[in-house]
């Protein structure tokens, strides 16, 4: 465990920034918090989470895949993918870090997304202990520590100290790069911010949240559900909830001629619209219930089967905050448990 | 820099044939002159045309084909629309080989086939009956039922009278719609005709259509006797990323795109019905 004052914070992100490129949340004009490059005078954000989630920095809303010129007949494919400059995101919180080993298991199955992977090698996630988790908070319905996140680096900031423990050797390497700055200390005082911090985990309005009735029934038992239609009657299909999702990551992939050859990009797509599954001579999911019921079955279903039981969802409760209707995962998770 | 599949190559198209009024068969090879990779009956790829779209299409030529690949592609959308529009020299963009393809080399190995075909559908059973009809020796006997709206809709006509019907051991039951001048074979529906035909129950299915006949055959079959885990079938949705992650073609736990899509009946019993 390391140590570093907080009157010292500012001359450590300059260290970081020295060296690599620097993100961490701050507050816009709004008073909203989004990950900004840091550059000398941006201060970390108080706040509990950045309105958007983190994996803009591995999965960004649009990527360019590849470019063609077309000249008659003829096609020419430019692959312009370049090496991804080293990167450091400060201040993940650990439902946030959660979503990147989520994420993880989609682009670097095989075969490997190398989009994604260039960006994650790249990348070091140093995490933010949080102290002052709010009602809409959740992640430890998933298992996540808020209070211990994971990460390359964790941190825990304390009225007079900024402490960091590395966890993995990219954390370490991290670590090396601004040791001048840091002192080896004992874990006493994050040991107590911990043992603060699960208190009011443990009195959050979420905190005992049952999934065991998605682990417990079949895939096509829940499909089947009559509860469907009346969770998903209201849904207005506006995406909202999948676009500030750190797990959601369906994408659609696109061709936009600039006039001068063609961009193929992709972007964030959302399972809940219309189109999604169109084709031009069906559509699989006509009806909202469909598509609504198609994206909690991924998150609380179809994932976990693919992935040895781990939910697709990390309580970070942004689609909480931010549906027009107030409908929620928690409210789906809810709404079947009380079946038991 | 590591490889990425979402970057296709350049696949040339050498010919062209007008297969039926909506339906032409593409030849491709690469810029070389030669095949771009190899498949499994079954696979597919993904076409494309730079500023158009992007679309998975079944690989209707046979692996034992060396030198080329062919996709029969019906007109019905844009991607298509402009596909058919194309001219024996036109550059396209080729990705693949994806999906899972037809288990030729274990589930079907000795066994006695029956292939069911609707229109459109015979194109990716196409590839497995030349695969079969090439390896003669490892497949038992060999029935074919295929039918389409008109005399002019048989997608293949020319291979299966010129070829196919002549083969030993291969026996060829075509069937359209409605009567049609020109026309002495049967007629009637595929799903009827299968019936009328009363195949052995012995046989392993392979069977593709519209969604429409999938259901009235497969319910036909089992009157027959023939349960789930003895048919097999080759599926059809909206796909992107054709590796599994952007999501469109997810069924419960599977996407037809990498664990497709040849799937057997009693694996569909399993996912929602969604397709």
């Amino acid at each position: 465990m390391f140590r570093l004052p907080v009157s010292k914070m500012d001359e450590f992100f300059g260290a970081i920034a020295a060296a690599q490129t620097l993100y961490l949340p701050a507050d816009g004009k709004d008073g909203k918090a989004s990950y900004v490059k840091w550059e000398s005078g941006i201060a970390l954000s108080k706040a509990l989470n950045t309105v958007r989630s983190a994996k803009d920095f591995f999965f960004p809303q649009t990527t360019n895949l590849c470019d063609f010129n077309v000249n008659g007949k003829n096609i020419e494919i430019i692959d312009n993918r370049t090496e991804s400059e080293d990167f450091v995101v400060f201040g993940v919180r650990a439902c946030d870090a959660r979503s990147f080993t989520i994420l993880d298991k989609v682009f670097l199955a095989e075969p490997v997304d190398s989009y994604y992977a260039t960006r994650r090698e790249h990348g070091t996630v140093i995490t933010m202990a949080c102290t002052a988790p709010e009602e809409n908070c959740f992640c430890n319905v998933f298992g996540i520590d808020a209070a211990n996140p994971e990460g390359d680096a964790a941190c825990w900031l304390t009225e007079n100290y900024l402490y960091i423990n590395p966890i993995t050797e990219k954390g370490r390497k991290f670590i090396e790069t601004v040791k001048g700055l840091l002192e080896e200390c004992d874990s006493a005082e994050v040991d107590a911010q911990k043992a603060a911090t699960k208190e009011i985990l443990d009195r959050l309005p979420f905190a005992n949240v049952n999934t065991d009735y998605f682990r417990k029934n079949t895939l096509l038992d829940i499909f089947n559900s009559d509860k469907w239609a009346k969770l998903s009657e209201s849904c207005l299909a506006c995406g909202t909830c999948t676009f500030v999702c750190p797990t959601c990551q369906c994408y659609d992939i696109k061709d936009y001629d600039t006039g001068h050859g063609v961009k193929r990009y992709r972007t964030w797509d959302s399972c809940m619209y219309s189109d999604f599954t169109k084709m031009a001579a069906a559509n699989s999911r006509t009806t909202q219930l469909q598509r609504f019921r198609q994206r909690f079955m991924h998150k609380l279903v179809y994932f976990p089967d693919n992935n040895e039981g781990e939910f697709g969802c990390v309580g970070c409760g942004r689609c909480l905050s931010r549906c027009p209707i107030s409908m929620n995962i928690i409210k789906v998770i809810k709404n079947f448990g009380e079946e038991e | 820099m590591r490889s990425e599949t979402l970057i296709p190559r350049i696949g040339v198209v050498t010919d062209i044939r007008q297969d039926t009024p909506d339906v032409k068969t593409f030849r491709v090879v690469g810029t070389d002159g030669n095949k771009l990779f190899e498949h499994i009956p079954g696979q597919c790829a993904m076409l494309s045309i730079p500023g158009v779209g992007e679309g998975m299409f079944s690989i209707t030529s046979s692996p034992t084909n060396r030198e080329f690949m062919e996709f029969s592609i019906k007109k019905c959308g844009c991607l298509t629309s402009w596909l058919h529009m194309m001219d024996v020299g036109q550059q396209i963009t080729v990705r693949g080989p994806y999906g899972n393809g037809f288990p030729v080399e274990s589930d079907f190995k000795g066994k006695n086939l029956l292939f069911i075909a609707g229109g459109i559908g015979l194109a990716p059973l196409r590839s497995v009956i030349n695969y079969v009809r090439d390896n003669r020796a490892n497949y038992g006997s060999v029935q074919i039922i295929y039918g389409s709206r008109s005399m002019d809709d048989l997608v293949d006509y020319k291979e299966i009278i010129d070829e196919w019907m002549k083969d030993d051991g291969i026996e060829v039951n075509l069937t359209i719609d409605r009567e049609q001048e020109g026309w002495d074979g049967h007629v009637g529906f595929v799903p009827n005709y299968v019936k009328e035909l009363n195949p052995d129950v012995s046989k392993t299915v392979v069977m593709c259509g519209p969604p429409i006949m999938i259901k009235f055959t497969l319910a036909g079959l089992k009157e027959l006797g023939f349960i789930e885990t003895q048919v097999f079938t080759t599926m059809e949705l909206r796909m992107k990323c054709a590796i599994g992650k952007c999501g469109r073609c997810n069924i419960g736990n599977k996407y037809v795109c990498k664990d497709g899509p040849v799937f057997r009946f009693d694996q569909l019993d399993l996912l929602p019905n969604e397709y």
